[in-house]
């Protein structure tokens, strides 16, 4: 295997299949769980509350209790959903692209970046929907048979567009994930000594047998998904790029969006696979599984996107100059650069586009700690992105007089951090009782690289 | 059971082994302990009895969680006139003390919920201003007594005028005084009716108290002509004004008429190429000064000697003898020399309440002869009569134990008088002590009696503003509460029998109806006087009486430290309408600000002092005031609003900014806004100020489109060269260009005849149910009003040009708003307009974002019946001014200008029930037919022959943000500026 062999290990530590089954399953079927799930459980929960009570006092109360005002009436809401959506990304990105691409080593990672993304996306899908206050009309936004005349959406509003891939990714990527989990779920099912764990694993599996003909089915269903999943990467952050590029607010109305949103969410997603990654190899002494050099790869992708992100930044002054219009120029010269919000414009170009040019320097990228430091700089990085185009187009727009600032409110705060803790909840119980890799495919790449390392017990 | 035999032993024994009882098998399904009911699956009256109680129960429970039944009751009997969901007008007459309006007043269901302007007044034409709107919405105040009281305790009619009665006697047979203390009363009919009062009481004494009296106006004419008057004032025949700290666009004297006639001058219709020239000379930046085409900045002191130098000019060039003046470096050249030719043709005033000063304005408009062409001394204006020296008598008599009692009619001076202190301890001691007011104000609360007098639009009335023009005031509505009007309490205690509304009849039988001879017979006359509101008796006189010349002489300005220039607010005025939310809602058109008063400084005082806007500073070490900073305040110098400070207002107006009564000038006992010297300091606390607007200039954008008259006669469109640009740009679009049948529907704004006085915005606000939100939520930008009157300066901070633009939903033809909207909930409508339908919006806001001219408004709280937006929308009370013609918005929906929809339907409807088609001028929006300048037109675009088209058929016309091609529905005319390029 000459791929295998330039790249070195895949899986180390000389392990067997009985080895990876015990490792993925053997968190799974203990009784105890760890103290430290249950405080990291503690604190997202904590979290979650205090975001449930931002969304009761939204609901009850009104958007009101925002930061928002007549000039400025998208906030924390718009920018948290499009991170969210964003981080959203890694997911697909992973099981799809590098797939398609044939990069073996996603595949200790892919389970838990889809399980990411599924979260992600539910957290991401809360924010439209509590944007409008009126939660109970959320359903206008769906085209469905009524007797209201019938009553249609608009066919022409981004929004729509919106709705529709959103909530396709959604069901994508949660079926995709769902599958993939399958044969795990029967392994889980055939080991288990608890009589409750038996029966839920045993639905959740339907009925897996893991029969030859079930593999064919099983791996044509996930080539099949994969290939309908594919250009939803691509396609929900390029129509989430179009709530703004086909507004007219200047900042917004830009032709650069789509795929300038699409490079924005897969590195804030990869950011995020790699803040979580280093965290659960270390808590699930998982190193052996996703090794430094995943983190290293993971790290030159960042580098590569990075650089994209920078020309885009540059792309769209440029154009803001060379369109020649004063609203556009005043947006990024005067009002980003060196207004009330250059603050957030230049965290965005410092944690985007320049911070992670140190993963040039070999010393930093195998360094775990700087990488660690690093994504969490480009998940903030992102979200000031994602502020600077909310926020300081709306604030200053066309007519001077109705220029306004904006600044979010405690409730806003916790909607967000609710988020937050709703989706660090879900990657708990997702690693507490979900197989967090895909046994049978890391046994697939574990024959292959066992060649090279002299792996002797595999061949008796 | 069933019986069994056995055959063999064996089998028996298996057989007794296996036999298990049935509930042994199959616990689940035994039997055992059960009620012989259950096992049969029936159940038994009692457990009837019992679901049926529960079923009972839990159905009242619930039902009765239900809204209450509420009842609507026809009439058996339908009065003619009363038609549901058609509107009666009927005209009447606004005063209320301070400023006079013939107004219409639209009545709905028997309630009065909108004032217009009267078209058929001579005086106020169909214009008001914003305190006139928001009127009505007085008389649905909570606050408002609802029965006589007696030492704060409510009592009735009988006992309330027996006691008075009872003490007015004893007073007389003691022979002490009793004071009737009133605003200026310009109804002919009450003053006779004071007049037969003070008759049956002969120790009354009746003073006429106002808070702002332009006492020194009417000495020196006195002086000048032997008239103690103030002139009447004809604005639109003087080609050139000039303005000495006179706010008449906004507050001084007659607002209504003045922009009126000012307008008139400024208007650039139909090829006109000539127009007036405003010069203000000022210490504030007042509405006035901001539309002035030539603008000074003087300090309160130097106005004198400035009006000297310009006399003194003024007559060197004339030929005439000049006065010694002090020294004085504002040049006044070039207004000298504009006054000089336009002789006759000129008017210079002055709003300063100081006879020095008015003596030279008069010698100055003798010299040019103004006197017959602008200033018109036989038609005297009856406005504000007060002499300080009255009310300084009446504080001594009152002081001295002279007086025995007092009445308050319709005066506060417990909260608007220099001497309030005095006044509060001094009349503590009367036996008597009533007020007429309507809601238990600083004054009320110091009387025994309180005898509520009825809200105008409950009342009966005449006026007479100026000499000759007469004006009714009808009731439309029955008194809501137990009150009586004031008339009508003297009458009582007078011991008559009749009612005002027949002594009005009476007196205008006797007086008035023998002086016309238009009708024959009285009840016809009368009748139609009711109808048009208004009256009219020309002036015998024609010649202006003779100037007698005084010496003037202006003592040498001093430097003596910070001059306070003290100005009304043209939303607060005095501080009457304190508890009126539309009014402390409304934005001032020049600062911007609502809900405050506040310390007005200059950019370069606040930069060389530190401040910043919304630091607290100390007026003389006492009152404490945030700062905001203004361009075009005069350097060394302070601006602070009076009106504030309302202590009993009631729940909207208590303790609403600062009262600043108590710094009004009043050396040589005439009180004088301007001029009193105080002192600064800064203080570390700041305190929040509500402005709706913070960026204050244009940043080069073609917003406002500008030119001076010389450029616009040798070119109609200079100015809007940008327009020019825009018609030849290439005009494509994805989606298909409107098409239109009949109607088109199209408003025009003349930013040239647009003083921004905003009279516009409460008036829409009173049409269409806008809600009040409250100082916050307008410092978080989110005023619910559907027009903003946006104010731009040009560059220069310390002496800038002052623009004002209403802004309203354009009504785009390719609507940025409409085709974001996820579910449909904006539609174009097929004559052009931009349609919200509330019950289909669900709040993404989306449209707000991607309007570009930022004219919706969303909903972000509730703001009807909730206890967080305590104003008009939250009482069952004030809820009654509501427009049943338009949707309340709830919470979460967006919502904007519709061009008033509601009316455009009316008349459509209505030419349809009369089979004609729809004149153009029959529709009129809120803020179109109200607007004192008659800037705004509205009507069909698609008839080329309607007043909006030709209007917009000039080259001053452009859309705003046109090169976004939204192609909107609103036109704007270029501003045209009477100076040198």
């Amino acid at each position: 295997m000459y791929n295998v062999k330039v790249r070195g290990v895949l899986i180390e530590g000389n392990k067997s299949y009985h080895d990876i089954t015990q490792d993925v399953n053997g968190p799974l079927l203990s009784k105890t769980t760890p103290n430290w799930w249950w405080m990291a459980a503690f604190v997202a929960s904590s979290m979650l509350i205090w975001g449930v009570w931002g969304f009761y006092n939204t609901v009850t109360v009104g958007t009101g209790t925002w930061g928002l005002n007549n000039s400025v009436s998208w906030g924390w809401a718009i920018i948290n959903f499009v991170w969210w959506i964003g981080i959203g990304h890694a997911g697909t990105a992973f099981s799809i692209f590098l797939l398609v691409l044939h990069q073996k080593w996603r595949t200790s990672i892919n389970r838990a970046a889809e399980a990411m993304t599924i979260f992600a996306v539910m957290a991401a899908g809360m924010f439209p929907l509590i944007h409008m206050g009126r939660v109970w009309d959320g359903f206008y936004a769906f085209p469905y048979p009524n007797t209201r005349g019938p009553l249609w959406t608009n066919f022409n509003s981004p929004l729509f567009w919106d709705v529709t891939a959103i909530s396709t990714y959604l069901t994508a990527s949660f079926l995709f994930w769902y599958v993939g989990m399958m044969p795990d779920f029967a392994s889980i099912r055939d080991r288990t000594v608890s009589k409750i764990k038996k029966k839920i694993y045993g639905i959740l599996s339907f009925g897996w047998l893991g029969s030859a003909r079930g593999w064919l089915r099983f791996e044509s269903a996930a080539l099949l998904m994969g290939g309908l999943t594919a250009p939803l990467v691509v396609s929900v952050h390029s129509i989430v790029a179009m709530d703004f590029a086909a507004g007219i607010v200047p900042g917004w109305h830009s032709t650069i969006f789509p795929p300038f949103f699409v490079v924005g969410a897969i590195f804030s997603g990869f950011a995020m696979v790699l803040t979580l990654m280093i965290i659960v190899r270390k808590v699930y002494k998982y190193e052996e599984y996703v090794t430094r050099k995943h983190l290293d790869a993971i790290a030159r992708v960042l580098t590569f996107v990075s650089l994209i992100m920078g020309v885009a930044y540059v792309t769209e002054i440029f154009i803001a100059w060379y369109s020649n219009s004063p609203y556009e120029m005043y947006v990024f010269f005067k009002s980003r650069a060196i207004g009330d919000y250059a603050f957030e414009f230049w965290a965005m170009i410092v944690c985007n586009a320049i911070i992670p040019q140190l993963f040039w320097f070999k010393k930093i990228r195998t360094n775990i700690t700087m990488v660690f430091i690093i994504s969490i700089f480009i998940n903030i990085g992102m979200w000031f992105e994602r502020f600077v185009i909310v926020v300081t187009s709306l604030s200053k727009t066309w007519l001077p007089s109705t220029w306004h600032n904006y600044s979010p409110t405690t409730t806003e705060v916790a909607i967000y951090v609710g988020t937050l803790g709703f989706f660090v909840l879900g990657i708990l119980l997702f690693l507490r009782f979900l197989p967090m890799m895909a046994a049978s495919e890391l046994k697939g790449i574990l024959k292959e690289t066992s060649i090279v390392t002299e792996n002797t017990k595999n061949h008796e | 059971m069933e019986k069994k035999y056995w055959q063999s032993l064996e089998v028996y024994k298996e057989m007794k082994r296996n036999t298990v009882s049935d509930s042994e098998a199959m616990p689940e399904f035994s039997i055992d302990g059960l009620d012989e009911s259950e096992i049969k699956g029936k159940s038994s009256r009692r457990d009837f009895l019992k679901m049926m109680g529960f079923s009972v129960g839990a159905v009242a429970l619930v039902s009765s969680c239900q809204m209450p039944v509420r009842k609507a009751i026809p009439l058996l009997n339908r009065p003619k006139e009363l038609i549901p969901g058609v509107p009666n007008y009927y005209a009447s007459t606004f005063y209320d003390g301070d400023e006079y309006c013939s107004i219409l007043v639209k009545t709905r269901e028997s309630r009065p919920i909108k004032i217009e302007g009267n078209d058929r007044s001579p005086i106020s034409k169909r214009g008001t201003t914003a305190r006139v709107q928001a009127s009505v919405l007085n008389l649905y105040d909570d606050e408002r007594l609802k029965s006589p009281l007696i030492n704060g305790k409510q009592t009735s009619w009988k006992i309330i005028d027996k006691e008075i009665k009872a003490k007015l006697e004893i007073l007389k047979n003691d022979n002490k005084e009793v004071i009737l203390m009133t605003s200026t009363i310009i109804s002919p009919t009450t003053r006779k009716l004071l007049d037969e009062f003070v008759k049956a009481y002969p120790n009354v004494k009746w003073v006429q108290y106002d808070a702002l009296p332009m006492s020194a106006m009417r000495k020196a004419n006195e002086t000048n002509f032997g008239k103690t008057v103030i002139p009447f004032y004809h604005f639109e025949n003087a080609d050139v004004m000039v303005g000495f700290n006179a706010d008449f666009l906004g507050t001084w004297l007659m607002p209504v008429t003045f922009s009126k006639q000012f307008a008139k001058g400024r208007k650039l219709k139909d090829g006109q190429t000539k127009m007036s020239r405003l010069y203000q000379f000022e210490t504030n930046m007042s509405l006035t000064g901001s539309n002035a085409d030539y603008r000074y900045q003087i300090k309160p002191s130097e106005e004198a000697a400035v009006l000297l130098k310009l006399y003194n000019t003024l007559a060197k060039k004339t030929g005439n003898s000049v006065f010694a003046a002090p020294a004085i470096n504002t040049n006044v050249n070039r207004v000298a020399n504009d006054l000089l030719k336009s002789k006759g043709k000129s008017l210079v005033v002055s709003g300063t309440n100081d006879l020095q000063i008015q003596l030279i304005v008069n010698a100055i408009n003798q010299l040019l002869g103004n006197y017959g062409t602008t200033i018109d001394l036989n038609t005297p204006v009856n406005l504000k009569q007060g002499m300080e020296s009255d009310m300084m008598q009446a504080m001594s008599s009152i002081q001295s134990g002279k007086a025995g009692g007092i009445l308050f009619y319709n005066v506060n001076p417990v909260y608007d008088c220099i001497h309030k202190d005095n006044l509060k301890k001094a009349i503590k001691k009367l036996p008597l002590k009533v007020s007429f007011a309507t809601t238990p104000d600083e004054t009320a609360q110091l009387c025994d009696y309180v005898c509520p007098d009825n809200n105008y639009l409950e009342s009966w009335d005449d006026a007479e503003p100026a000499y000759g023009f007469f004006s009714f005031t009808q009731p439309t509505i029955r008194p809501i509460f137990n009150t009586r009007q004031f008339q009508d309490s003297l009458l009582t205690w007078m011991g008559t029998e009749q009612t005002f509304s027949d002594y009005l009849e009476t007196n205008w039988k006797k007086n008035f109806f023998p002086k016309q001879e238009k009708y024959a017979g009285f009840d016809k006359f009368w009748f139609q006087c009711k109808q048009d509101g208004v009256f009219y008796v020309a002036s015998q006189e024609t010649s202006q009486p003779a100037f007698k010349p005084t010496r003037l002489k202006v003592a040498k300005p001093g430097n003596s430290g910070l001059e306070l220039a003290l100005y009304e607010k043209i939303s607060m005025g005095t501080g009457k309408y304190a508890n009126n939310p539309w009014l402390q809602e409304m934005p001032d058109p020049v600062s911007t600000a609502t809900w405050d008063n506040y310390v007005t400084v200059s950019p370069a005082f606040a930069k060389a002092k530190g401040l910043e806007q919304e630091d607290v500073v100390t007026i003389n070490d006492k009152l404490e005031l945030p700062v905001l900073i203004q361009p075009g305040q005069t350097e060394g110098t302070l601006g602070i609003a009076i009106g504030y400070g309302r202590s009993h207002a009631g729940k909207v107006g208590n303790d609403v900014g600062k009262n600043v009564y108590g710094l009004i000038n009043a050396g040589n006992g005439i009180k004088n806004l301007l001029g009193t010297v105080v002192t600064l300091k800064k203080t570390s606390k700041t305190y929040p100020l509500a402005l709706t607007q913070t960026h204050h200039v244009m940043e080069g954008r073609p917003i406002v489109r500008e030119t001076v008259l010389g450029s616009f006669v040798k070119n109609p469109a200079s100015g809007n060269e940008e327009h020019e640009k825009f018609l030849k740009s290439e005009d494509f679009s994805l989606y298909p260009e409107p098409k239109f049948d009949a109607f088109q529907w199209g408003l025009s704004i003349d930013l040239n005849s647009c003083t921004g006085c905003s009279n516009c915005l409460i008036s829409c606000q009173a049409e269409n149910n806008v809600a009040v939100v409250g100082k916050e939520q307008v410092k978080r930008g989110r005023i619910m009003q559907w027009i903003r009157v946006d104010r731009y300066y040009s560059e220069m901070a310390d002496d800038p040009e002052v623009f004002h633009m209403p802004v309203m939903c354009q009504q785009c033809d390719n609507a940025p708003c409409e085709n974001v909207c996820p579910v449909a909930a904006l539609s174009h409508s097929d004559e052009g307009l931009s349609q919200v339908t509330y019950n289909r919006c669900i709040g993404t806001r989306y449209c707000m974002n991607n309007c570009p001219y930022k004219v919706r408004r969303f909903n972000w709280y509730e703001y009807v019946n909730n206890n967080s937006f305590d104003y008009n929308m939250n009482s069952d009370l004030g809820k009654l001014v509501l427009n049943p013609d338009v949707t309340v918005r709830q919470r979460g929906v967006v919502e904007k200008c519709t061009f008033c929809v509601q009316r455009i339907q009316e008349k459509k409807l209505q030419a349809k029930a009369e089979d004609r088609e729809l004149r153009d001028g029959d529709i009129l929006t809120a803020c179109q037919q109200s607007c004192p300048a008659d800037a705004i037109q509205f009507g069909n675009l698609m008839d080329k022959k309607s007043e909006v088209s030709r209007t917009n058929d000039t080259g001053r016309m452009y859309h705003l943000l046109e090169s976004l091609h939204t192609l909107p529905s609103l036109s704007y005319l270029t501003k045209v500026r009477n100076k040198e390029a």
